[in-house]
């Protein structure tokens, strides 16, 4: 077989922010796809585990005026100078040079969250507790992807699970290329709205590549040059000027954001 | 002083044979599978079946691993032969219905992702370059479990130093990613880990 022919993807996410409604069905998705586990008693919304994060932001205006976005957050794949890839002492971060995801390998990380500082968008989460499950409710884990436990950091990798699960299915077939359909991540696939597009930037003809050159299409905060792969899409000035901020972290802050 | 070098070399002498022999014997318990099977039969001419006929890769790329009971009592809904391990094996497990709790030497830890479909099919890899020409055995061998880990020795592979003296023992993550290297595959930590 010619290892040649193997191409190298930069998977990417283009979301559109006009679209969504904010209904929490990607965060749920996401959080049964990657087997992170309900949150334990004393969790509150800065210790708890949430791959993706939605942000409710308004533009401050008073009553019939005023407007709501919502902003769905995950790891933004950042393809350079990657902030959680330069600080982590154990190299248990890295970008997958195949695929442009960064991954996280919860087994080597040691704790000690210098990336979750470095991480410009809060992407990344810190396990306090070990993961524990309702009764019987372990019986519906994904195999595919393996819990992480107590004193490791975690995040989203775009559901890599899937693409291993792709991979598979193509070479069951004797290919080493990837049927696209095949891997779409968990939020991408709840999303009722079809808000959230996915798949190679580096393939023009993708929804995404399409997307992310769009006029409507911005990064947040682009000014630090990490390339991340995720865009965000929206025509209103106010949440596109939002993109240069830091979002901030409790709602008090953003609603008056 | 010659005696000093006579007390440090026992003791020496001592210290090596705990660490190589007893510690190995120590770390390891040994389990018998519940049944006896002999792969030299089902493989061999009598019956005549390939690894694939039980161990197969389904379209959607998943490996089926050891075969359930079903695929079993296809054949054996009855005593086929005269061994005692088939009339166990059919009074106990067939009649009753029940899957056999077999020990399985190849387990990896939940982080490990391997893909059959990616290593035999794209990869062209025999079964054997990894599991070792077990097609040919007549018993089953005891599992050996550590009692640490919980995995099976076939992991760290049989000789504890990790001197191999066949290319199938040991498969752990450096027997991997030494072939990978080899071969020039994927090297990203998440091609392999979940």
């Amino acid at each position: 077989m010619d290892q040649t022919t193997v191409k190298k993807s930069r998977y990417g996410m283009a979301i559109d922010l006009d679209r969504c409604t904010g209904c929490g069905a990607c965060l749920i998705a996401c959080a049964v796809e990657n087997n992170v586990s309900p949150g334990q008693p004393k969790v509150n919304e800065r210790n708890g585990t949430t791959w993706m994060r939605v942000f409710e932001v308004q533009d401050g205006r008073p009553f019939p005026d005023a407007q709501t976005a919502f902003i769905p957050m995950m790891c933004q794949q950042c393809e350079v100078e990657t902030p959680c890839v330069s600080v982590c002492p154990q190299n248990a971060v890295e970008v997958d040079p195949e695929t442009g995801i960064v991954g996280q390998i919860p087994q080597r990380c040691l704790g000690c969250r210098y990336c979750m500082t470095a991480c410009p968008y809060h992407a990344r989460y810190y396990n306090w507790w070990d993961p524990k499950w309702p009764d019987g409710m372990e019986k519906a884990l994904n195999p595919d992807v393996a819990p992480r436990m107590r004193g490791v950091v975690e995040k989203c990798n775009f559901c890599h699970g899937r693409l291993h699960e792709a991979r598979a299915r193509a070479a069951a077939q004797g290919s080493r290329q990837i049927n696209p359909s095949d891997y779409i991540p968990a939020c991408v696939e709840a999303c009722p709205v079809q808000a959230i597009a996915f798949g190679d930037l580096n393939d023009e003809s993708t929804d995404v590549a399409l997307l992310a050159r769009s006029e409507r299409a911005f990064r947040f905060l682009a000014r630090l040059g990490t390339e991340t792969k995720v865009y965000y899409l929206s025509g209103r000035d106010w949440v596109r000027r939002l993109a240069d901020r830091e979002l901030a972290r409790s709602k008090k802050e953003t609603l008056h954001g | 002083m010659q005696k000093g070098a006579l007390w440090f070399l026992s003791g020496f002498g001592l210290a090596l044979l705990i660490g190589w022999y007893a510690f190995p014997q120590l770390l390891y318990r040994s389990v018998d599978q519940p049944v006896q099977f002999s792969h030299a039969v089902h493989a061999g001419e009598a019956v005549g079946m390939t690894c694939d006929g039980c161990h197969a890769v389904s379209d959607d790329g998943r490996f089926a691993g050891i075969p359930t009971l079903e695929q079993c009592a296809g054949c054996h809904v009855d005593v086929l032969g005269a061994s005692e391990a088939e009339k166990y094996f059919v009074e106990e497990y067939v009649r009753q219905e029940r899957e056999v709790p077999w020990h399985v030497y190849a387990r990896q830890p939940d982080n490990a992702h391997f893909s059959h479909a990616d290593h035999v099919k794209v990869g062209e890899i025999a079964c054997e370059r990894c599991h070792g020409p077990h097609g040919t055995s007549e018993t089953l061998r005891p599992f050996e479990e550590n009692r640490i880990t919980g995995y099976s020795r076939d992991i760290w592979g049989v000789n504890i130093s990790g001197v191999k003296s066949n290319p199938w023992e040991g498969m752990k993550m450096d027997d991997c990613v030494a072939c990978h290297k080899e071969n020039n595959r994927r090297s990203a930590c998440l091609a392999c880990h979940k």
